[in-house]
């Protein structure tokens, strides 16, 4: 039975530089990385390698030494030639050096026929070995699935309202053979449903329509309709002691491809966007690519910040710095280190507001206006003053200023009565943006969960 | 510009952690921030970017609604010495005159004493950086003062206002009751004589009023109605046109310096409504408890008072700007939108209340908002409590 929910509320932030529909021809990135800050939830990640060696596409790298069953590998072939520290020894990066042609670690291979019948005990153990399982992510708290629950649904949003997304329709063209596998996986691991969420407004994907036992549900409205925990709370909310899955599109490409294919492949086509990116394109790499060589030459000035992910949720990374692995966007936005005379009080049409207050005009513009916006505050932080915004921008029936100040008073019962279960970071990152107050409250809601998960 | 923020730069440097000033780097932060949005740029996780919005837009957008009231009253506080004291003004430069004279010292007290002395004292002390909030309460302390108080008195309210009603709760945010209206009733119970009666509303000078004036506010005329049994409405004609439905609406009565006018107060309420800074359901909700409890009450019609036209009692007295500029404050009103109209109406019911029903207050409209901002949490808690039953619900099902 599927459903169709408009939503009313939210804000469509619409940035200058979106990726044009094109492939770019480019010599791919020397090095590729395994990141263990991309994995909520990691607490003692531990290198299996060691700079040297060799490894192929799949081999284990990197475990959580709490979930050693689950193996985070490597998304090309070649040799490790970094294993990257910071602070007291935490571990940021296993960078490894690719080869020209990728070797694959070989994993068993199924006709689609005999991946129907195939018990999850048959499946199971080959995602977690392969790499391909961490693309599976438990609600409540956002964190990698722990391979012994059963959720109740498994949830996939099968498109990006985030700003300067991807296009979904473009990036997975012609992988309708490998979702259908990725989703008869699926399958054995819930008595429940899987949901597919596809944009009401946008053009119709092939690849969904064409997918099987799946419940297809449309959502049209602004940002945040995309994010996979508001379209939750409007199918199949999240209650205290429900356990859901949720993964993204490419995450089920890539696990029907294992038990086709019979190899972890990582090959992703990813969006370069961003104001300051000369073409704004998309680039077909691997996993964890290295950025330098989407943006040499390519940027209209140097002073920028570059964005693994999007601009809203996403995490500032160094120009050698590599991509997440759930990114498949890379932005690249002015930094905005300059003190602005009078910028509280001028009035501006420029400047990207969700307020209407007196000089935030930008209301009037039309909302097919594209803006460059940088990376500064607009003002210093203060208390929280209800304006009732937040509201405006989540639309969930759920009381975010209500929320966010008990997380901040550690109220246990009030964090979990006021429904911290249904949402992540990204659910409230529009309130971060339009905060007049400019508190950190996707770090806020993280604490929140953390109490929660952790008590 | 690059010049200002060189010279900025360089002021900065003795302020800095290990310069010479270092203690008061809050206090030159506050006022380089007001020069300067600073240059801070968000963090490496998180959203990169941030809304052009901040405090201070959002709290200045509240100063320009207030401004068509307070131009007005500066103007009535002229126009009524020169009703007063009976003599014609050589032309309308004089009676602005005479209110600006009268006005702006006020404000500048208001924001001398509060802002300069309260606030940078609590900023320099608790080292967190000026409450933008106070720039809207120092021009509203004013406004809801007659025109004739001393100065000191001005002075010493916005302290104790500051002090009291907001720093010791942690400032702008976290404050229970609206600052200005601790202000007014500090003052209203301090010094009645300043405060009420038939004498303050009118500014006299040196001058004495000529016979036959009266300065009294129609809330004193009609409230005298229940001992008198005169019709109320008769009541206010008896003092010339002054107190028509008309020229209440229009503002130029005795009251306090930004209180009188309702039309330039709804030209505020629509500034606040169309840039979102203030709660169209409390101003809509407010307007309708007040006009519909008056309603009901003319129909019962024990009284005068109880008779009176409703329509009355939205343009008497400060009703229409406690509705609008205070019972709006985002801070001390209810917080969830069902809430609002709990709040808003609440307020209006109570100050018809208090008018009508109890004599020993000509005004309601400061108490009951003060009285509807302690219970506004509490409103707020069984809104947030409906809220948490849905989800309850939804995971016994």
């Amino acid at each position: 039975m599927s459903k169709s929910v408009k939503l009313k509320r939210g804000f469509t932030i619409n940035l200058a530089g979106k990726a044009e529909k094109n492939l770019a021809e480019f010599s791919q990135p020397e090095t590729f990385a395994v990141k263990p800050t991309d994995f909520v939830g990691m607490l003692r990640p531990k290198a299996l390698v060691d700079v040297g060696d060799n490894v192929k596409a799949g081999t284990p790298v990197l475990v959580d030494k709490k979930h050693d069953n689950i193996s985070y590998t490597s998304p090309v072939s070649g040799e490790v030639v970094e294993i990257r520290r910071g602070e007291k020894r935490k571990l940021l990066e296993i960078v490894i050096l690719a080869d020209k042609e990728i070797e694959y670690a070989s994993f068993n291979s199924y006709a689609v026929s005999d991946l129907v019948k195939a018990s999850r005990a048959d499946v199971q153990q080959q995602m977690l070995d392969s790499g391909v399982w961490p693309n599976l992510i438990q609600r409540p708290y956002g964190i990698v699935a722990n391979p012994e629950d059963s959720p109740r649904d498994i949830f996939i949003s099968g498109f990006d309202s985030h700003p300067l997304a991807p296009d979904y329709n473009f990036i997975l063209k012609g992988e309708d053979k490998n979702f259908q596998a990725g989703i008869e996986v699926l399958k054995k691991f819930t008595n429940g449903t899987i949901h597919v969420n596809i944009d009401g407004l946008g053009e119709v994907n092939q690849v969904y329509t064409a997918a099987e036992s799946v419940q297809i549900n449309k959502f049209s409205g602004k940002h945040p309709a995309g994010n996979v925990g508001v379209q939750i709370h409007h199918l199949a909310p999240i209650n205290k002691n429900d356990l859901v899955w949720t993964i993204n599109p490419y995450g089920v490409i890539q696990i029907g491809k294992l038990f086709i294919e019979g190899r972890y492949d990582t090959s992703k086509i990813i969006a370069l966007a961003g104001s300051e990116v000369k073409n704004p394109q998309y680039y077909k790499t691997f996993g964890g690519a290295n950025v330098r060589k989407f943006t040499e030459g390519n940027l209209n000035n140097d002073h920028v910040r570059y964005i693994s992910g999007n601009v809203l949720t996403g995490e500032n990374i160094s120009v050698q710095g590599h991509l997440g692995y759930y990114d498949q966007m890379f932005t690249v936005i002015p930094e905005g280190d300059k003190p602005e005379f009078f910028g509280w009080f001028l009035p501006s049409f420029k400047k990207l507001s969700f307020s209407r207050s007196i000089g935030s005009l930008s209301f009037l513009n039309s909302s097919k206006k594209e803006y460059v916006i940088d990376t500064n505050m607009h003002g210093g932080a203060r208390a929280f003053v209800q304006t009732g915004d937040f509201e405006k921008v989540t639309p969930m029936d759920i009381l975010p200023t209500h929320l966010i100040k008990s997380i901040l008073a550690e109220d246990y019962d009030e964090i979990e009565a006021l429904g911290i279960y249904e949402v992540i970071e990204e659910d409230l990152a529009l309130c971060e943006f339009i905060d007049v107050s400019k508190h950190d409250i996707q770090a806020i809601v993280r604490d929140g969960l953390n109490l929660i998960q952790y008590s | 510009m690059k010049f200002l923020e060189k010279a900025v730069e360089k002021a900065k440097v003795p302020f800095e952690k290990g310069g010479k000033l270092e203690k008061y780097y809050v206090l030159f932060e506050s006022i380089e921030s007001l020069l300067f949005v600073s240059k801070d740029t968000t963090l490496n996780k998180g959203a990169q970017i941030r809304d052009a919005v901040d405090m201070k837009r959002f709290m200045v957008t509240v100063i320009y609604a207030f401004l068509p009231a307070l131009v007005f009253g500066t103007y009535n506080v002229g126009y009524q010495y020169y009703q007063a004291i009976g003599l014609e003004p050589s032309g309308s430069w004089d009676i602005w005159w005479v209110g600006i004279q009268r006005v702006v010292p006020q404000i500048l007290v208001a924001y001398v004493a509060g802002l300069l002395i309260a606030e940078f004292a609590f900023s320099y002390v608790r080292q967190h950086p000026i409450n933008e909030g106070f720039l809207i309460s120092g021009l509203l302390i004013p406004m809801v003062l007659p025109p004739t108080l001393p100065l000191w008195e001005v002075a010493l309210a916005s302290i104790f206002a500051v002090v009291i009603a907001k720093e010791a709760f942690g400032g702008t945010g976290m404050n229970i009751l609206n600052v200005a209206l601790v202000a007014r009733a500090f003052l209203y119970f301090s010094y009645p004589g300043d405060m009420s009666g038939d004498q303050v509303w009118v500014y006299l000078g040196d001058h004495v009023a000529i016979d036959g004036f009266s300065g009294a506010t129609p809330l004193a005329i009609v409230g005298a109605t229940v001992e008198s049994g005169q019709n109320a409405v008769a009541a206010l004609a008896a003092h010339g046109d002054t107190y028509s439905l008309s020229n209440m609406f229009y503002g130029l009565m005795p009251g306090s310096i930004g209180e009188t006018s309702v039309l330039w107060i709804l030209v505020g309420a629509v500034i606040l409504i169309a840039t979102g800074v203030g709660s169209w359901r409390i101003i809509l909700s407010g307007f309708a408890g007040a006009y519909g409890l008056a309603f009901i009450f003319q129909l019962i019609g024990v009284n005068p008072y109880f008779a009176m036209d409703p329509m009355y009692h939205i343009v008497m007295g400060g009703l229409a700007f406690g509705i609008v500029f205070m019972a709006t404050d985002p801070v001390t009103a209810s917080q969830t939108n069902t809430g609002k109209w709990i709040y808003g109406a609440m307020i209006g019911i109570l100050t018809i209340v208090i008018r009508v029903l109890n004599p020993a207050y000509p005004e309601g409209i400061m108490l009951a908002i003060l009285f509807m901002n302690v219970f506004a949490p509490l409103i707020d808690y069984y809104v947030v409590g409906a809220n948490k039953k849905r989800r309850l619900k939804r995971a016994t099902v």
